[in-house]
């Protein structure tokens, strides 16, 4: 059986349809903008994560550190009063990494690791029939890179097969190849401290991060030591875990066991990840005055609904309705529309999400997207209710305690405050 | 104290100021009254000598300063917000000058209101009580028809079915018929008086109109605050 004050909340509130339903209209908006919003930001954030985690990994493994902890000592007059300064702890970085066998196979006993490639890195000069310009070569092992990147699905043309059967094939980026008006199965030179030597390009990749895409070159990793003279030794380890959001605890640890820096995604890209964050963080708060809004618009129309209601709060007084009712009945018309607004506002946020999705936008750059990208999350729905929530309970409940501390006996006399 | 068991109120030398400061008024000086089962007793005087604050003293909407109240016995002044609204539910039925009637709502469930709150019978019980109450002042025919639907009178009338819809054992009435015609008044008086005798209610009004009062078992006459 619905409870007399529910009852009379709800006769109460279809009896100002209007400025409810203008109420009403301000949390669906606020509920569905805050949704959408945070679907779109979320959304580029983690197509974002998910580009450099396809290109860079979850983490990579590069110069071998020292601790270089050293104490100054001083004594004093007569052998007393000495004195030792202890300095902060610090370290003397060698570059790359000596023995990246030994070293990648103790980053491989890592529960979380899932996938580890040696990688030799250096600066070359790339000559073609159009010009020579400079470019970056990853010598890499294809099968132990395909499972720390996601270089198998960034082939836009000719095949990675062409790569692993071919001792001089190369990866070219898209915007080098470009550049350089060169196809698959072009020969191309690489110039290298004093030698020269001629690749094919097997395939071209985009990754969407114009950085990479215009300077980097994929080779055999033999190819690249013998190109860059260094036979021994990797420039970095690039890693890759299970569970990427356990990235920094790992590298944390890898430092500890093997001595070189280890450095996880969310360090590397902690620029981009702020810039992320404070996007999100911002589109809530500018999307939050709307709720805001409405629960001005709800405070101001229960706070007129009480003064209009006097009369009607006194005789439920003189009825033995208690000052909680009175208050309950008041607090329950703020709910009513909260929960409405709030399911609509969902359905509204589900839908403008959807459409959103489906809007063309070409973003090259940071990631490659020809339409908008969102984030389907449950978070972002209970986020938004509890903000609803919060603005419209708080703008309830004033005029509800109004409501409640009416005495009836003021109120019939004609002297209520 | 002693009570008759007749007696469903009684009060004691009570005292109520109201204003503040240079405006603060002595409005009962030391007022004794009791009203018994099956009686209709008026209070008249003039404007301002304090019948209606008494009222809302008896009614327990008001505190008083000083002085004692007893409902059925049980003393009730200066009690807990919480018990005398409790009280006022099972024990007192009110009827007030301008109606009061919540207009959204029907004239049926007008009268179901204090029986909704009090829970005391089943819906179907409530609506059965509410209906006969309805019939009972003449309205049976209009029990769905809105507040803003009825005339004055009907509006007055359905307040005194509502007054009685939970059986209390006191009915208060502040001028029920002050705003009413000639013919509506004696409509709702004799209504108000014969339902309340058949019920051994007690009635307690306040009232300007010296025909009303005369029709009344008992007439208590207040100047400047107490009874003369």
């Amino acid at each position: 059986m619905m409870s007399p004050n529910l009852r009379i909340a709800l006769r109460f509130l279809t009896a100002r349809k209007r400025s409810m339903a203008m109420s009403l209209m301000g949390i669906v908006f606020g509920v569905g903008f805050f949704i959408v919003t945070q679907a779109q930001t979320s959304g580029f954030e983690q197509f974002f994560i998910k580009t450099i985690l396809g290109t860079n990994g979850a983490i990579r493994i590069q110069d071998r550190f020292q601790p270089t902890l050293f104490t100054m000592q001083s004594e004093g007059a007569g052998g007393r009063g000495g004195m030792a300064i202890e300095t902060e702890p610090n370290r003397k970085y060698v570059e790359g990494v000596e023995d990246p066998a030994r070293v990648g196979e103790a980053v491989r006993k890592f529960a979380n690791v899932s996938g580890v490639s040696i990688v030799v890195q250096g600066m070359v000069t790339l000559v073609t029939n159009v010009k020579s310009e400079d470019a970056r070569v990853y010598g890499i092992n294809l099968d132990d890179h395909l499972a720390v990147s996601d270089l198998g699905s960034q082939i836009i043309r000719g095949s990675l097969s062409d790569f692993r059967e071919t001792p001089n094939g190369s990866l070219v980026g898209s915007v080098l190849a470009l550049r350089q008006n060169l196809r698959v199965g072009d020969s191309y030179m690489l110039h290298s401290g004093g030698q020269s030597r001629r690749y094919r390009v097997s395939a071209i990749y985009e990754t969407g991060v114009s950085d990479i895409d215009r300077v980097r070159i994929y080779l055999h990793l033999s190819e690249a030591r013998s190109l860059l003279q260094k036979p021994i030794g990797a420039s970095f380890l690039q890693v890759n875990v299970f569970d990427r959001d356990r990235a920094p605890e790992d590298a944390t640890r890898m430092e500890a066991v093997i001595g070189h820096s280890a450095a996880p995604w969310q360090r590397r890209e902690k620029t981009w990840l702020a810039v992320f964050s404070a996007l999100r963080f911002s589109s809530a708060i500018t999307v939050s005055t709307i709720i805001l809004i409405s629960g001005l618009g709800m405070f101001n129309t229960l706070a007129m609904l009480v003064i209009e209601k006097t009369k009607d709060i006194a005789i439920l007084r003189s009825m033995g309705y208690t000052r909680n009712d009175i208050a309950r009945i008041f607090l329950w018309q703020g709910v009513l529309v909260l929960i409405g607004g709030i399911v609509l506002g969902w359905l509204f946020g589900a839908l403008a999400t959807y459409g959103v999705s489906k809007i063309p936008i070409r973003i090259r750059g940071i990631f490659t997207t020809d339409s908008f990208v969102v984030a389907w999350s449950w978070e972002h729905y209970v986020v938004a209710a509890l903000t609803a929530s919060v603005v419209v309970l708080a703008a309830s409940w004033i005029p509800a305690r109004r409501a409640a501390r009416l005495e009836p006996g003021d109120v019939v006399r004609g002297t209520a405050q | 104290m002693s009570t008759s068991t007749a007696t469903v109120i009684r009060c004691e030398n009570l005292h109520r100021h109201l204003g503040r400061d240079e405006g603060r008024v002595h409005v009962l000086r030391g007022v004794s009254f009791e009203a018994e089962r099956g009686k209709v007793c008026a209070i008249v005087g003039p404007s301002g000598c304090g019948k209606s604050t008494l009222l809302y003293q008896l009614g327990l909407l008001d505190q008083p300063d000083d002085g004692r109240i007893w409902i059925d016995g049980e003393l009730m002044s200066n009690t807990s917000d919480e018990l005398r609204t409790a009280a006022r539910s099972r024990h007192i039925g009110f009827v007030f000058q301008f109606h009061f009637l919540m207009l959204e709502f029907t004239a049926l469930e007008n009268v179901m209101m204090p029986m909704r709150k009090l829970g005391r019978l089943t819906p179907e019980a409530m609506e059965t009580r509410g209906r006969q109450l309805l019939e009972s002042v003449g309205l049976g025919a209009k029990s769905h028809r809105l507040g803003t639907q009825l005339s004055g009178g009907e509006q007055q009338r359905v307040a005194v079915a509502r007054a009685l819809a939970n059986e209390p054992s006191l009915i208060l009435a502040d001028e029920p018929t002050g705003n009413l015609d000639a013919a509506n008044s004696a409509l709702v008086f004799d209504l108000l008086a014969s339902l309340a005798r058949e019920n051994n209610q007690a009635v307690v009004l306040v009232t300007h109109n010296p025909e009303i009062a005369q029709r009344c078992d008992r007439v208590r006459a207040m100047k400047d605050g107490v009874f003369v």
